[in-house]
């Protein structure tokens, strides 16, 4: 009895912050669209409920009653494996994501370990998906996808090299609790310019949307897929890029912290002031892909090894000899 | 040359100045409309469904001289005209053919007495290719329905012609 009573209270934990996320997913796909469509001076979607709020959840319904195609030539297993690990990578993630100091599901010690694990291992579901369509452009798609989320990686780990060494913790709360006097952008500037760029490839958001580029590869590893499974490719992505902007603002935007530490701020949970920061880099997210080319294969390759790359290296010794040589290493 | 654009590189200026046109732009009027509730400006020119008007004292304009039938490029008109009992020359049958017409308005402008005309009407598509065989009762009919429409426009329009 006892048992089952610790798995509800789990359940009814993890629910708890499931359907919120799931239904902001839904929200920010809508604003993802208005702003878009706002700065190319469009009305957007603005039909479905007030002001086209209710948009997401008319496409889920349509979504859930199409009929799902599995290409017969393809590995039936990992066809519908794909969509399903992608979605729940996207997912699993968010239980490290403290919204106040004690508002987190999983306080573990690595929770940064285990965001960048659980973020690389994204790749899989992406080439599973494009490997079991057994089809030349979701093939290319996922090919691209992988090599780029991989580059894209190396260049995000060092930069959270930079902000651990700040830090001295890999706790995501000690990481927020470290920027109370000063949060991370300021010192780390040029590193939180190079997570947001990378954080838009990792993401496979415009201007690195090389994996679904429509005019070359059709829809890229989504290109097979229909229904419900196509929905939970797509909902995985936007799971993923609210994923990033919680990280970015954890990272750099000192998480639930209010931005002013004075009387009245001091009231408002953290967890408002951290949904406001992830807001305002997806605002961010939603404008560059309103204003940005797509780049070419090379470019981005150039960019990702050999840019950011030794930048972000470059910056790491820079802050581990500024911290070093004025003492301010943090104690462990 | 090259250090200013290294530095315009680094410092991603083009970016920037695009996000801050960009936000410029989030806070101007929208260009497109919200179409069936909203309806965009049509010139009292426009050329859209056909009708055929009447005198106010409910008499058709139309006297049966085929100039339109004549003129139509798409040879979309066809026109049967008799003599009516009180001796004045009226049509008995004109049907224009809405899939040959390519809405060129050489029907209207070659109309002597303002009977043809084409409305400000843009919204008439039909599920079957018999509804838009438009015969004479239908083309009165839609004069009846736009006669107000139509007078004003030909007024507007009239200076310039």
């Amino acid at each position: 009895m006892e048992y089952l009573n610790i798995i509800f209270q789990e359940v009814y934990k993890i629910l708890f912050l499931l359907v919120p996320v799931l239904v902001s997913v839904a929200m920010i796909v809508w604003l993802d669209r208005r702003v878009w469509a706002f700065v190319q001076k469009r009305q957007g979607p603005n039909v479905v409920g007030p002001f086209g709020l209710l948009q997401s959840l008319a496409d889920a319904l349509k979504y859930i009653f199409k009929e799902i195609i599995i290409p017969a030539s393809s590995n039936k297993v990992i066809f519908i494996l794909a969509p399903i690990i992608t979605m729940t990578l996207a997912l699993i993630a968010w239980a490290v994501i403290p919204f106040s100091e004690n508002q987190v599901l999983a306080n573990i010690n690595v929770g940064i370990l285990y965001i960048f694990a659980v973020s690389s291992l994204g790749v899989y579901g992406i080439i599973m998906g494009g490997w079991a369509s057994n089809s030349k452009y979701p093939f290319l798609g996922s090919i691209r996808s992988a090599a780029q989320m991989v580059s894209y990686e190396v260049s995000i780990g060092i930069i959270i090299i930079n902000v651990l060494l700040c830090v001295g913790s890999l706790n995501l709360n000690d990481i927020v609790i470290a920027q109370q006097n000063m949060w991370f952008i300021i010192p780390l500037f040029p590193m939180f310019v190079i997570f947001f760029i990378s954080a838009l490839a990792e993401t496979n958001r415009p201007p690195f949307d090389l994996p679904e580029a429509e005019a070359e590869l059709v829809a890229g590893y989504q290109t097979e897929y229909s229904g419900m499974m196509y929905a939970m490719f797509w909902l995985g992505e936007y799971a993923n890029i609210l994923l990033m902007c919680a990280l970015g603002s954890i990272l750099f935007l000192g998480g639930w912290l209010s931005p002013i530490d004075l009387y009245p701020f001091n009231l408002i949970p953290g967890a408002f002031w951290l949904i406001l920061k992830i807001l305002l880099l997806f605002f961010l997210f939603a404008l560059v892909k309103a204003i940005v080319p797509r780049y070419r294969y090379d470019q981005l390759m150039r960019l990702g090894w050999k840019i950011f790359l030794p930048l972000s290296l470059t910056y790491v010794v820079l802050t581990a000899s500024y911290l070093f040589y004025f003492n301010l290493l943090p104690k462990i | 040359m090259k250090i200013t654009r290294f530095l315009k590189t680094i410092f991603m200026t083009d970016f920037v100045g695009g996000l801050f046109i960009a936000i410029k732009e989030l806070f101007k009027t929208k260009k497109t409309i919200n179409y069936p509730f909203e309806k965009g400006k049509i010139s009292p020119r426009y050329r859209g469904e056909h009708a055929l008007r009447r005198y106010p004292n409910g008499e058709e304009r139309c006297i049966a001289c085929k100039l339109c039938e004549a003129v139509c490029p798409a040879q979309a008109i066809t026109i049967e005209s008799a003599q009516r009992s009180d001796g004045s020359r009226k049509t008995t049958r004109y049907d224009i053919d809405m899939m040959k017409c390519i809405y060129c308005g050489l029907c209207e402008e070659s109309c002597p007495v303002d009977a043809i005309v084409q409305g400000p009407n843009f919204e008439f598509s039909t599920e079957t290719r018999e509804e838009l065989y438009y015969t004479k009762d239908k083309l009165l009919d839609n004069g009846d329905r736009w006669e107000n429409i139509l007078a004003a426009n030909i007024k507007t329009d009239n200076p310039y012609r």
